[in-house]
């Protein structure tokens, strides 16, 4: 639909959303964007043994980034936290399909979101 | 499925009657009208008609009116072709004064004004999107030579107080008229939304230059026009034949000028009912949604606005998904987020605005026109109201 692809997984993603909503008591919380540029990402994991057991997510954002992060949920289920980081844009984008060029800085969020995330959880975990 | 188009600001499609006057001057009465045989002649008798039709209706003469491509030309024609004339062998700095909410065609050339030596003042709006006149007072100086101003704002509908304004300039004129100073100073409007839509007379404005386009009145995309008073004197942009009175090269777009001549003929004979039909739809949708939806903050003036324009900003919902949500409905809007990596900003009317980044991603245009019925508004209304929760329930913004 309008700039992307009709039945596309960009659209279905979009439209039906895999993991959204809150998480209780979340072990890592991944915030990037800002209100300036228009994109806001919030990722929550549940995190046992370094592997991430569940993600759920919260996004404002253009029908791509929605996508991206959805996307990203699915990816890291079930993934050791050191698998996870090699999660690139890359491979959302690949999931998602074809896209504007100009998009592709959502893929980039997401993966960003994960990042933040991961990093956080370290850091709290030294801290202990 | 139901399609309800809701950009009538982008553009509007061409009407019927408007087709039918342009189709003869395609292939039948299609010379060239600069021609001397009668070929062209009788061409140019189509030309000069629809050149009286355009003059009338805004109330300017024949001979005032050029024939352009379109506003986004018109403007560049305005604003480029007074400078131009006024540095011609001669070292002198014209200060343009404009206001930071105008269409790209007047602040990217000012911008480019600028870098060849223009002194240039962008004037900011109230948080309704209107320009104060004393604002405006206030930054003329000796060296200002334009000063333009749109009638109204295309993303937010606020109806510029275009007459004040013309007033202001008209004592300018007289001042420095007693004082001797031979620096000339033109009042520039761009009128592209308002054309047909409220009316336009040049003298009322107190206007010099007035930008006008076909394709928001369903006339055809590729044409407008410029209105430059007797006097005014400007360099063109297309140097070519002595079309215009060498104010613009090339052939003239005869079917499309044709058009524009049509399309402002049927907006002067709809436009007073059109106008009320509007204004009551609008007010009937901008409630509709307030009654089905918490949270709507309504952009731009309350009451001096286009009649056919509503913006709204929804609070916790991106403007770019919801407009794409929509268009999943058959419905088509505009809005002020652009999410892209190269223009991450949103639009430059809301933030002269004041108003705060996420309000204005948050931002979406509804647009009608003509073809636009209550039923098609409560259609939106109900399409609305479920997409909107959807996309709450996914934002992290409370």
């Amino acid at each position: 639909m309008g700039c992307f692809s009709e039945n596309s997984k960009l659209m279905e993603h979009f439209n039906n959303p895999h993991n959204v909503g809150d998480m209780e008591n979340p072990d890592a919380i991944g915030h990037v964007g800002n209100a300036q540029c228009g994109d806001i990402m919030e990722l929550y994991l549940k995190i046992e043994n370094e592997i991430i057991v569940d993600a759920k997510f919260k996004t404002f954002g253009c029908a791509a980034a929605i996508a991206s992060t959805s996307v990203l949920t699915d990816l890291v289920k079930g993934k050791s936290l050191s698998k996870a980081l090699n999660i690139s844009n890359k491979e959302i984008k690949e999931m998602l399909g074809k896209m504007p060029a100009h998009k592709y800085h959502c893929t980039m969020l997401a993966a960003d979101a994960l990042k933040d995330a991961i990093k956080k959880y370290k850091e709290k975990d030294e801290t202990k | 499925m139901k399609k309800v188009y809701l950009d009538y600001a982008a553009t509007t499609p061409v009407h019927k009657k408007v087709k039918k006057a342009m189709e003869p001057y395609f292939s039948d009465n299609f010379a060239n009208p600069a021609t001397l045989h009668q070929f062209g002649q009788d061409a140019k008798i189509g030309l000069d008609k629809a050149r009286k039709r355009v003059a009338n209706f805004i109330g300017a003469k024949s001979k005032e009116v050029i024939f352009t491509s379109g506003g986004s030309e018109s403007d560049n024609l305005a604003l480029k072709g007074v400078f131009f004339k006024l540095t011609q062998n001669k070292d002198f700095t014209p200060h343009i004064i404009t206001s930071a909410i105008e269409h790209s065609a007047i602040i990217n050339t000012c911008n480019f004004l600028k870098k060849r030596g223009a002194k240039v003042s962008y004037i900011k709006p109230d948080k309704n999107g209107l320009i104060n006149p004393d604002d405006i007072k206030k930054e003329i100086n000796k060296n200002t030579t334009i000063v333009s101003i749109m009638h109204a704002n295309n993303e937010v509908g606020t109806i510029e107080p275009i007459k004040e304004i013309g007033k202001i300039i008209a004592n300018v004129k007289k001042n420095r008229q007693v004082n001797n100073n031979d620096t000339p100073i033109y009042f520039h409007t761009d009128a592209v939304q308002t054309l047909g839509h409220i009316p336009i007379n040049i003298d009322d404005l107190g206007v010099d230059m007035l930008t006008l386009s076909a394709h928001k009145l369903y006339g055809p995309k590729g044409v407008g026009a410029l209105f430059v008073r007797e006097g005014v004197e400007l360099e063109p942009l297309i140097h070519a034949g002595e079309q215009e009175r060498e104010r613009r090269g090339s052939t003239h777009n005869t079917p499309g000028i044709i058009g524009l001549a049509k399309a402002i003929d049927i907006a002067d004979s709809e436009m007073k009912e059109e106008k009320e039909r509007l204004i009551n739809l609008r007010n009937y949708f901008l409630q509709e949604i307030k009654n089905s939806i918490k949270r709507v903050q309504l952009n731009g003036h309350p009451n001096k606005r286009l009649p056919n324009n509503l913006n709204v900003t929804i609070k916790g919902v991106e403007g770019e998904a919801l407009l794409m949500s929509l268009d999943e409905a058959g419905i088509a809007v505009s809005t002020g987020s652009a999410c892209s990596s190269t223009r991450l900003i949103p639009s430059h009317v809301l933030m002269a605005m004041g108003m705060s980044h996420l309000r204005a991603h948050s931002s979406i245009r509804f647009s009608m026109g003509k073809y636009t019925k209550k039923k098609d508004i409560d259609y939106v209304v109900k399409q609305l109201k479920p997409i909107v929760k959807r996309l709450r329930e996914i934002s992290p913004l409370k």
